[in-house]
């Protein structure tokens, strides 16, 4: 289906309906996905297809399949990755199916041996690949055209999958299938990639491929996926974190109908049965006798009071230039101030759910996830068998945020251990409740900071004391990436580096242990140290009796980059100029994930409730391959920040969760939504990441308006909690 | 037996009365675009139309929906040709992770019914029940806004 083949007369629109509806169609109705084919030389290879390798395959019918080795959670991977290769084997990239790949080391990440989807990594660790690939194949294509007509392959264009002379002959792509494949495949690290100034799609807005099957329910997410056979299983879990079982009675559970079986595994009670009303029915019937164990004193606000004096003591060095001591002895004036972060649920719209079967042959897994190698390794584990013999098929992600790339497989590895000796497939569901409840939040964090300024108002020194529980240490990363010290990098990030110039800075770390389960949320520790750095700058910017916008100016003269990107989302906020009645500014940047943003936040507060009408943001990525699916990174990352910032806390009492549901761990709706302005910075520096870097800035920028209206200092989140009425 | 009317089809659904009309259409007859997402009628992900209305079907039981006229995501467009809130959803790009957007869409759509060309505060009113994580709020506002104007018979871009 090239563009040239029906374009002119075909709707477009279709197209896409067409392209991606049926692969992903296909994978819904249980067809299992196609062989999977890697490198030139596999003998496999059908006939009818040109596959150089495990990225593209091109049809004689002309149909150009993308196969993606990231998980689709929303951030456009589906559309973003097929552009780039679209791009150089030149055809339309709204005219190429998108395939969900298999779990193949030729879709691992380059600094992992793993598939993995997360860190805002998809476009700026795919890209120079995914142009070479495009590129080879486009060039075994001329080729083959040129042995064809017995021309110099020099003479050769091609334009929309067809390949062309200057003779005005052409040669749709599908047509050189044969001839292609009897050729040697060029070395992709040596062939021509385009002069990005002749790119015809990279940088120009494209719309979503998968908007037709999203807006039409047709879209398979891991908890839509149905297997002949299949049962569906809830799980009775801990009522506490460190909760082991004592005992359970199932009498009355099994006697519900539809119930099927219920078995005891490592994370709680297993109800299987026909349906998830059935299996729900059987969890409520359930006797069971939890002991709570040394859990029962575990609570957010005692961490919170031990935290508070730990912070006060000297922790691991995790930066330190100049001196600060010294610094503050010749200071003109000082603050001395705690900043608190509560624990954050990803809260993904789909409830965490796996389906898996379990045979003889190994384990076939259906799901949502993040982190397909190490979900396989962890499930092979779990069942005793070889990692070979799990087979995992990935999903559409009703969001991720990080949570779908537990560092346990803890959805996975379940699921597996529920369907072990079924002999049918389960569909594992958590409820909202289990899913909020079961662990793996954003860290608490207390921080101390003590900052000082000059004579000149300009900072002196900061000295920043960090208490949480260290989120790399606690996967299968931190072996790599903590110092044997016991420094985390994800506790620091975005603190230890911030781009202010502060002459003398230290950072140190408290590390902790407590029980509560914590994981990556999106922008990991940027969220919390942009809120708390970008925050303390706007005090001293106070304490100096500055413009907090014009104080940052001068704090970033050193960094053009930096600075363009803060006097952009200044400049088309009119930072400094009239708002509406009651409208104050606020203003924060951080750079993460290679890629800086800045927001400007219009606030009111009225009886003590925020309100964001506007947020202007600035982001400058290096490259935006698809300017409108940054523009909605921007707008996504912003509001799930500032649902976070204005209402968002797991409170822990007695080991247990407070939060459940969205009637008590509150979100943001489309009525506190602001109005947001994305403005892309072009300056031709590396390219960022776009899932996560929209995140950190909002928080302090909104906190920094509230202190514009009310002078009034938020330093712990939720805002809901601080404000005063 | 339960019999239910869904998008014009009779159905015959073995279920026991009491069961939320969520699973019956998602469990029972694999009509999976109707999401689940709280079960206390909180998100709105399982938002289907009964005689025209929205309702949270996670929580109304299956009974409640017997003689009565059930649409769901799935039997909004007709044929090939997408419900003008679905064309406006593509053409505004507003979908993410799309898994809320199921009720999103069925909640807009309801919206226009009655509504043709909505305010602000109509949106508002229209959609706070209806949560999503990506932050397509902006996008959705506007959708709707473009919807009502396909259906007042503007051009699809």
């Amino acid at each position: 289906m090239s563009a040239e083949g029906n374009g002119a007369t075909d709707n477009g629109r279709r197209q896409f309906l067409i392209g991606i509806g049926v692969v992903a169609g296909g994978t819904a109705a249980g067809m299992a996905l196609r062989p999977w084919l890697v490198g030139a030389a596999d003998v496999n290879r059908p006939p009818a297809d040109f596959q150089p390798h495990a990225f593209v395959r091109i049809r004689s019918d002309d149909t150009i399949t993308v196969i993606i080795g990231k998980s689709e959670m929303g951030q456009g991977v589906y559309g973003s990755l097929p552009m780039i290769l679209a791009e150089e084997l030149d055809v339309d990239p709204t005219t190429v199916q998108v395939e969900i790949a298999g779990v193949d080391p030729a879709f691992n990440h380059p600094f992992l041996p793993a598939q993995f989807t997360g860190g805002s990594m998809s476009v700026m660790t795919t890209y120079d690949a995914l142009r070479r690939v495009g590129a080879q194949a486009r060039s075994a294509l001329l080729a083959a055209a040129a042995e064809q007509w017995n021309v110099d392959v020099v003479t050769l264009t091609t334009d929309s999958g067809v390949v062309r002379d200057s003779r005005g002959r052409r040669l749709r792509y599908g047509s050189l299938v044969d001839a292609a494949n009897r050729l040697p495949l060029p070395d992709p690290t040596a062939v021509t990639l385009k002069d990005p100034s002749t790119f015809k799609y990279i940088g120009k807005p494209q719309r979503r491929l998968d908007s037709p099957i999203k807006v039409t329910g047709s879209a398979t997410f891991g908890i839509d996926v149905m297997r002949p056979g299949m049962l569906t299983a809830v799980i009775a879990r801990p009522p506490a974190f460190g909760a082991s079982l004592r005992g359970f009675d199932a009498t009355a559970a099994k006697a519900v109908a539809g119930v099927v079986d219920i078995k005891a595994v490592p994370s709680g009670i297993a109800v299987i049965a026909q349906h998830t009303h059935a299996a729900l029915r059987g969890r409520d019937a359930l006797v069971i006798d939890w002991d709570i164990g040394s859990s029962k004193s575990l609570s957010s606000e005692g961490l919170r009071q031990e935290w508070r004096a730990l912070a006060k003591r000297p922790g691991l060095v995790g930066k330190n230039v100049g001196d600060v001591a010294a610094a503050f002895r010749s200071a003109t004036r000082t603050i001395d101030v705690e900043y608190e972060l509560p624990y954050l649920a990803h809260a993904c719209m789909e409830p965490l759910n796996a389906v898996a079967e379990v045979t003889a042959d190994g384990c076939e897994l259906w799901l949502g996830t993040q982190s397909q190698s190490q979900d396989a390794r962890f499930v092979a584990e779990a069942l005793g068998i070889e990692p070979s013999k799990v087979r995992i098929h990935t999903m559409f992600l009703g969001g991720g945020f990080g949570r779908r790339a537990s560092a346990v497989s803890d959805f996975a590895v379940e699921a597996a251990l529920v369907a072990q000796g079924v002999g049918k497939p389960v569909k594992v569901v958590w409820t909202r409740e289990d899913d909020m409840r079961g662990g793996y939040y954003r860290p608490l964090s207390f921080n101390r900071i003590k900052a000082a300024v000059g004579a000149d108002g300009m900072p002196v020194a900061i000295h920043h004391v960090t208490v949480s529980k260290p989120v790399l240490a606690n996967t299968a990363m931190g072996k790599m990436a903590v110092t044997k010290e016991g420094l985390d990098p994800s506790t620091i990030e975005g603190s230890a580096d911030m781009p202010y110039a502060i002459p003398n800075l230290r950072v140190e770390v408290h590390n902790t242990r407590e029980a509560v389960p914590i994981l990556w949320w999106r922008s990991v520790g940027h969220s919390i140290t942009g809120f708390v750095t970008n925050s303390v700058i706007d005090e001293l910017a106070t304490l100096a009796g500055k413009d907090p916008y014009e104080y940052r100016r001068e704090l970033l003269k050193e960094k053009p980059r930096h600075l363009a990107v803060l006097e952009r989302a200044a400049t088309e906020a009119n930072w400094g100029q009239a708002l509406p009645a009651g409208h104050f500014h606020g203003i924060a940047l951080q750079e993460s994930f290679g890629s800086i943003v800045a927001q400007v936040a219009e606030v009111s507060v009225t009886n003590g409730k925020a309100r964001v009408h506007r947020v202007t943001c600035a982001v400058d990525c290096g490259l935006a391959v698809n300017p409108s699916q940054v523009v909605a990174q921007m707008e996504s990352g912003i509001l799930y920040g500032l649902s976070a910032a204005l209402e968002g806390e797991i409170n822990i009492e007695d080991g247990r969760v407070v939060e459940g549901n969205f009637d008590s761990y509150r979100v943001l709706r489309l009525v506190d939504s602001p109005a947001i302005d994305v403005h892309i910075v072009t300056s031709g520096g590396p390219i960022g990441g776009i899932g996560e870097p929209g995140t950190p800035p909002i928080a302090p920028a909104v906190c920094n308006a509230i202190f514009a209206a009310t002078g009034e200092r938020i330093r712990r989140l939720p805002i809901s909690k601080s404000l005063n009425a | 037996m339960i019999s239910l009317n869904i998008n014009g089809v009779q159905r015959e659904v073995e279920a026991d009365a009491d069961m939320p009309l969520l699973w019956a259409l998602r469990d029972i007859l694999q009509l999976t675009g109707t999401k689940y997402g709280c079960g206390i009628a909180q998100c709105g992900a399982c938002t289907v139309h009964l005689d025209g209305q929205p309702i949270r079907s996670c929580s109304i039981p299956v009974s409640a929906a017997v003689g009565g006229r059930i649409t769901t995501i799935e039997g909004l467009a007709k044929g090939e040709e997408l419900h003008p809130v679905q064309q406006a959803w593509i053409e505004l790009d507003v979908v993410q992770c799309g898994y809320c957007q199921s009720g999103q869409i069925m909640s807009a759509v309801a919206l226009l019914e009655t509504n043709t060309n909505p305010s602000d505060a109509d949106i508002d009113a229209a959609m706070n029940g209806n949560i999503c994580r990506c932050g397509t709020y902006p996008r959705i506002r506007a959708a709707i806004k473009r919807a009502a104007e396909l259906k007042r018979g503007g051009k699809s871009a």
